[in-house]
């Protein structure tokens, strides 16, 4: 139907777009093994010595140790609760269910300033200091969704009759819960709990205005970028969380063949 | 054989199966059970603060004593809408998330086109992927990385003089925030104008050409409107996200100022929340407007 000519040419705008989106990051992680101290392309030569150098810096590894655990404690709060939201909604239908499909997007679909500057009033007017746990309280706000997003669209490519047939065989709610709901489930929990982690890991905006005095990861790499000192460090830590932000996916989308990796809401 | 369901060993009668025969008796019982926390945690930290958000708006700062004045007034949207300097920079940042919009939609439909009607079913599945990888990888390092690109030593100067161009010094302009904001929200766009061309069935396709409709015909006139919906939810995210966004302007902009710039350093530096609050309405009030727009178009469907 589309004609030899346009195909070709939809060809090479495709392999373009691939180049567009793929050569950035593909000269970060150049950088990364840079041997000069000069960011300019070409690169000097390769070498481990930035990689080495910020692996062995306090600073960084405390703002990396920081980044984890509140990725950590973040999904672990974003799993139950976005669990739990889908499904409430999976079997329900109710007045409203889209509202709430709404209002669990919400946080993502807005630009984080809006998000972090409401909790930020919220925080200093309700009297609440700054702190991790406030850091934690912004991620799973957005967090939540991706969860939820993934668990939702397993339970809707679950047959029902599995669920009933547990039943028919004795298994009470909870037991069915257990052992047939919980393992057909596994691996969209997993996916959604990977994403959130790398979601989470990789915020800034909500971050900075959710933080006290901690420094996170990427908060440390805004800072550094603006000050300028010192790019060769940057330059790996960067790759580093390009490279935590984008293995999470990979597994991902393995795990559920794509299901909730999309970050708008599950139909 | 017959079982004597009498004789079935049953589950032992706890409270677990007392709630479960609850909430199998009464489905809805057990939907409000789940989403009591999921909500809670929505009503009162995310509703809540964007509440308190609204009114802190209508709130001033002392400009002597910078304590908080909590008395109702609209000094700061009166500011806002009254001093040309922040109705240029509303103006500024409009401008900017409809350019982005439109370039990234120009970037994507061919491309999305090329993935849902042209490549084989194995090319799809991983242009999906390639399409997901940069969606997800780090924002913050895809900033930088056009540091890296568009700096005066840069890849792309290389890539330039080595043809023969003269050098281009892209970076801290807005030229720079324009390109990198059509990369990092390209992802965006492309999955559900991707989604709504692959709906468009193949009979409708060749119904209009049998009707004698050629090509661009075909295009214009058949699947542009039915991948309209999918393009306008891309354009949700492209436009609320450039909107508020002060992460590029920053890095890589050339002392501008947009929304989110102002925001910011009215939260980090002026500490003036009241009016910080003030502004961040703006993009709040212009997503509403767009997303009344996206709903006739028929965006929320293809979301």
């Amino acid at each position: 139907m589309t004609g030899i000519w346009t195909r070709a040419a939809l060809r090479v705008w495709a392999a373009l777009v691939l180049l567009f989106l793929f050569i950035p990051m593909v000269v970060i992680f150049l950088y990364a093994f840079n041997s000069s101290k000069i960011e300019a392309w070409p690169i000097a030569g390769l070498s481990l010595r930035w990689i080495t150098a910020a692996l062995n810096d306090s600073e960084i590894l405390s703002a990396i140790r920081l980044s984890v655990e509140v990725g950590l404690i973040t999904t672990a709060l974003a799993l139950v609760l976005g669990s739990l939201a889908a499904f409430a909604i999976h079997r329900a239908t109710f007045f409203g269910r889209d509202a709430v499909n709404f209002l669990l997007v919400l946080p993502l679909a807005l630009p984080g300033i809006i998000t972090g500057v409401a909790l930020h009033a919220f925080f200093e007017f309700g009297g609440i200091l700054l702190s991790v746990a406030t850091i934690v309280v912004g991620h799973t706000t957005f967090c939540i969704v991706v969860v939820y997003n993934n668990v939702l669209a397993r339970l809707r490519r679950t047959q029902g009759s599995l669920f009933e047939a547990a039943m028919d065989l004795g298994a009470n709610g909870f037991q069915t819960f257990r052992d047939v709901t919980l393992p057909l489930l596994s691996t969209a929990i997993i996916a959604g709990a990977m994403l959130a982690f790398a979601l989470s890991f990789d915020e800034i905006i909500v971050t900075t205005f959710t933080a006290g005095a901690q420094n996170t990861l990427p908060i440390w790499i805004f800072a550094q970028i603006r000050n300028g000192q010192r790019l060769p460090e940057v330059n790996v830590v960067v790759s580093l969380v390009i490279l935590v932000t984008i293995v999470p996916v990979l597994i991902a989308a393995r795990l559920t063949g794509g299901g909730g990796t999309t970050r708008s809401t599950a139909r | 054989m017959t079982v004597d369901v009498a004789r079935r060993p049953r589950p032992k009668a706890g409270g677990a199966v007392f709630l479960a025969s609850l909430f199998w008796r009464w489905p809805g019982l057990r939907t409000a059970v789940l989403l009591v926390p999921p909500l809670a945690w929505f009503v009162v930290v995310y509703l809540a603060s964007l509440v308190l958000l609204l009114v802190t708006a209508f709130w001033t700062i002392d400009p002597f004593t910078t304590e908080l004045v909590q008395s109702w007034n609209l000094d700061n949207f009166l500011q806002i809408l009254q001093e040309p300097t922040y109705l240029r920079i509303i103006g500024r940042t409009v401008l900017m998330a409809a350019l982005v919009t439109v370039t990234d939609a120009a970037i994507a439909f061919p491309f999305a086109y090329f993935m849902a009607r042209v490549a084989s079913r194995r090319t799809q599945t991983l242009l999906f992927a390639a399409v997901l990888l940069p969606l997800w990888a780090s924002y913050l390092a895809r900033v930088y990385s056009w540091i890296l690109i568009l700096n005066h030593g840069g890849v792309l100067n290389w890539g330039l003089t080595s043809v023969g161009l003269p050098a281009a010094n892209l970076a801290y302009t807005d030229v720079a925030v324009w390109i990198v904001f059509c990369y990092i929200w390209l992802p965006f766009m492309i999955i559900p104008t991707y989604s709504a061309l692959e709906r468009v069935p193949d009979s409708l396709l060749e119904a209009a050409s049998d009707l004698g409709a050629r090509g661009w015909r075909v295009m214009r006139d058949v699947v542009l409107p039915l991948a309209l919906p999918g393009i306008v939810a891309g354009s949700i995210f492209t436009f609320s996200l450039t909107l508020g966004d002060y992460i590029t302007p920053v890095l890589i902009g050339g002392g501008t100022s947009f929304i989110g710039n102002v925001v910011y350093s009215n939260i980090g530096i002026a500490n003036n929340v009241p009016f910080a609050a003030a502004l961040a309405m703006v993009p709040i009030v212009i997503m509403a407007a767009y997303l009344l727009i996206a709903r006739r178009l028929g965006a929320f469907e293809a979301l």
